[in-house]
C-alpha cells in the first residue's frame, strides 16, 4: 500500500465516522460540528484526487460560510430530544425510501463503468491549473447551465427575503445614513446673548 | 545549503523531506510567535505615547522583557473550566482559533523563492483557511455557557461572515488584473508596467489602480481580525470581554496569540496583494525580504493607530458599512476593472 492509498483510507475512515456522528449525536451542535469535520475531510479526499479547486471551494463555501450560519442557527435553537424522537417510526418508511433512492443513484453513477455507460473522462492538459480548466469550461460549454444555476440561487435568495419580510417597520428607529452626515452645527446652536445690565 | 541537505539525507534517509518541511515550518512559526509577542509590546508603547503615557517601562530596559513576563505569567496561571461549560469544545475552541492563523502561512511568499508551498491556487487556499478562523470564536462563546460570551460569539460570527464577502470581492479584482491565483505571480505582475519601466515601481503596484479595493481590503482586514474599531465581539464596555470572558491562563493567551497572528497575516497579505510584497519601491534599490517586513510593519502600525484613534462602531453601523457601503463599492469596481481590462486603455498586458 503506497502513501496515497494510506492517506485515502485514513481520510475515508474519518469521513465515515464523522458522517455517522452527524446522525447519531444527541447534541445538535455536536452533530453540526461533525458535519463540518465531514466537509473538511471530503475536501482532503478531493485534494488527494488532484481536484484542488473543488477541495478548496468546499472548504471556502461549506466550512467557511454555510456551516458558520448553520451553527449560528443551531446554537440558538432550544431542542428537546424526546420531542424529536416522537415521530421516528412514522417518518421511517419515507426516510428509508429516500435513502434507498440515493443509494441507487450513487450506485448508478459510481458503477457506470460496469453498466457500459460511456462517462467522459476528465481531460486536463498538463500545465493547466485545475481552476483555469473549470473556469474555461464553465464559461464556454456549460455557460447556460451555469447561468441557470445562478438564476435559481437568485430566486432562492429573493424567496428567503420575501418569506421573512414582516411588512413595513412601524417602530421608530434611527437611520444610520442620516446619522453619518450629521454635522455639529445641525445639532448645536450657539447663541450670542448681550450681557444683561440693570 | 547543500551540506545541510546532504547531512540531513544521511541522518534521516527517506524521511528527510518530511523532516526538512518540519524544520521550515518551525523557521516560519517561531519568528512569528516572537513577532506576536513584540507586537503586543509595540502596541502598548505606541498607544501609550499616543495617549501621552510611557507604556511598559519596568521589566528590562525600556520594558523590553514585558511580553516575555506576560507570557510566563499566563503560562503559570490555572485554566479554569466553568462547571456548566461543554468541556471538550471549551478546550478545542482556542486551538481552532489559532490553527488557521498559523496554517495560512504555508503559502505566504517572503520572496519569489522563499515560500513553504508554492501552489497554484494559493490565493484560494488563503481565503479558505482564513474563513475557518471564526469557528474558534463561535465555539468558545457557545461552549462557555455564558450570556456575554454567547453574545460576543454571535456578533463576531455575523461580522466576520459579512466582511469576508467584501474581502473576497477585492481579492477577485486583484486576481483579475494579475491573471493568476498564485501569490508569487501576483507580486511579480506588480513589477511590470509603465511606471516600473521608469524606475518608479511603487506606482505600478496594485494599490494605485485598485485604490478603492485596497481600502476595502485593509478595513475589512481590521474587521476580520476583530480589532478596534470593529471589536464588538469583545466589547469590554458592553459585554465584559465577549467570547473569551470565561477563559483564563494559557487558553486565554491562545486567543490573543491568534488575534495578533491574524493581524500579522492580514498585514502580510495586504503587502503582497496591493503593495508589491518584496519589491523595492524604486528601481535603483534591490528587491528583498526587508521591503516586505517594512510594508508589514507600516500596516501593523496603522492597526495600532486605528485602535488609539477611533471609538468602537455601533453594531448596526458596522453591518451597514459591510453590506451597504463596501459590497456596492466592490461590485461597481469589479465591473469597472473588467471594462478597463477589455478597453484599449488596459494597463495589465
Amino acid at each position: 500500500m503506497d502513501f496515497q492509498t494510506g492517506v485515502f483510507y485514513f481520510l475515508s475512515a474519518i469521513l465515515i465516522f464523522a458522517s455517522l456522528r452527524v446522525i447519531t449525536a444527541r447534541n445538535p451542535v455536536h452533530a453540526a460540528l461533525h458535519l463540518i469535520l465531514a466537509f473538511f475531510t471530503c475536501g482532503g479526499i478531493w485534494a488527494l484526487l488532484q481536484a484542488e479547486f473543488l477541495a478548496i471551494a468546499i472548504i471556502l463555501v461549506y466550512v467557511g460560510a454555510v456551516m458558520v450560519l448553520f451553527l449560528f442557527v443551531v446554537m440558538m435553537l432550544d431542542i428537546n430530544i424526546d420531542r424529536i424522537r416522537q415521530g421516528f417510526w412514522n417518518y421511517l418508511p419515507l426516510g428509508a425510501l429516500l435513502g434507498l433512492l440515493m443509494v441507487m443513484e450513487m450506485g448508478l453513477v459510481l458503477g457506470s463503468k460496469y453498466f457500459q455507460v460511456p462517462a467522459a473522462e476528465a481531460m486536463v492538459p498538463a500545465g493547466v491549473s485545475n481552476t483555469k480548466a473549470i473556469g474555461a469550461l464553465m464559461f464556454s460549454d456549460y455557460v447556460y447551465p451555469f447561468e441557470l444555476a445562478s438564476l435559481i440561487l437568485l430566486v432562492g435568495m429573493i424567496a428567503a427575503i420575501v418569506l421573512t419580510y414582516r411588512g413595513p417597520k412601524k417602530s421608530r428607529y434611527t437611520n444610520p445614513n442620516q446619522q453619518v452626515f450629521v454635522k455639529a452645527k445641525d445639532r448645536v446652536r450657539v447663541l450670542q446673548m448681550p450681557v444683561e445690565k440693570d | 545549503m547543500d551540506a545541510v541537505m546532504n547531512f540531513g539525507q544521511g541522518l534521516f534517509g527517506g524521511a528527510w523531506p518530511a523532516v526538512w518541511t518540519l524544520v521550515k515550518i518551525v523557521l516560519i512559526v517561531a519568528p512569528m510567535m516572537l513577532g506576536v509577542a513584540y507586537l503586543t509590546y509595540f502596541e502598548r508603547k505606541v498607544i501609550g505615547y499616543m495617549q501621552v503615557r510611557i507604556g511598559p517601562n519596568r521589566v528590562g530596559p525600556w520594558g523590553l522583557i514585558q511580553p516575555i513576563a506576560d507570557g510566563l505569567k499566563l503560562l503559570l496561571k490555572e485554566i479554569i473550566v466553568p462547571a456548566t461549560a461543554n468541556k471538550g469544545i471549551f478546550i478545542i475552541a482556542p486551538m481552532l482559533a489559532i490553527a488557521p492563523a498559523l496554517a495560512a502561512w504555508a503559502v505566504v511568499p517572503f520572496t519569489d523563492t522563499l515560500v513553504l508551498a508554492n501552489i497554484d491556487a494559493s490565493l484560494l487556499y488563503i481565503m479558505a483557511i482564513t474563513s475557518m478562523g471564526v469557528y474558534g470564536i463561535i465555539l468558545s462563546g457557545w461552549a462557555s455557557n455564558s450570556k456575554y460570551a454567547f453574545l460576543g460569539a454571535m456578533r463576531s460570527a455575523a461580522q466576520m461572515v459579512s466582511y469576508e464577502i467584501s474581502m473576497g470581492f477585492s481579492l477577485i479584482c486583484v486576481l483579475m488584473v494579475s491573471n493568476s491565483l498564485n501569490l508569487v505571480d501576483i507580486v511579480n505582475v506588480q513589477d511590470q508596467g509603465r511606471f516600473a519601466g521608469w524606475g518608479l515601481s511603487f506606482l505600478s503596484w496594485n494599490w494605485l489602480p485598485l485604490f478603492p479595493m485596497f481600502l476595502v481590503y485593509l478595513i475589512s482586514g481590521v474587521a476580520e481580525t476583530n480589532r478596534a474599531p470593529f471589536d464588538v465581539s469583545e466589547g469590554e464596555s458592553e459585554i465584559v470581554a465577549g467570547f473569551h470572558v470565561e477563559y483564563s491562563g494559557m487558553a486565554f493567551a491562545v486567543f490573543f496569540l491568534a488575534e495578533y497572528a491574524n493581524m500579522i497575516l492580514v498585514s502580510a497579505l495586504t503587502s503582497i496583494m496591493f503593495l508589491g510584497g518584496w519589491l523595492s519601491p524604486v528601481g535603483f534599490l534591490p528587491d528583498g525580504i526587508l521591503w516586505l517586513f517594512a510594508k508589514m510593519s507600516a500596516i501593523l502600525f496603522l492597526f495600532l493607530w486605528f485602535r488609539a484613534t477611533f471609538p468602537r462602531y455601533r453594531y448596526d453601523q458596522l453591518m451597514r458599512l459591510g453590506w451597504k457601503v463596501f459590497l456596492p463599492i466592490c461590485l461597481i469596481w469589479l465591473v469597472v476593472v473588467g471594462v478597463w481590462m477589455m478597453s484599449p486603455l488596459n494597463i495589465w498586458k
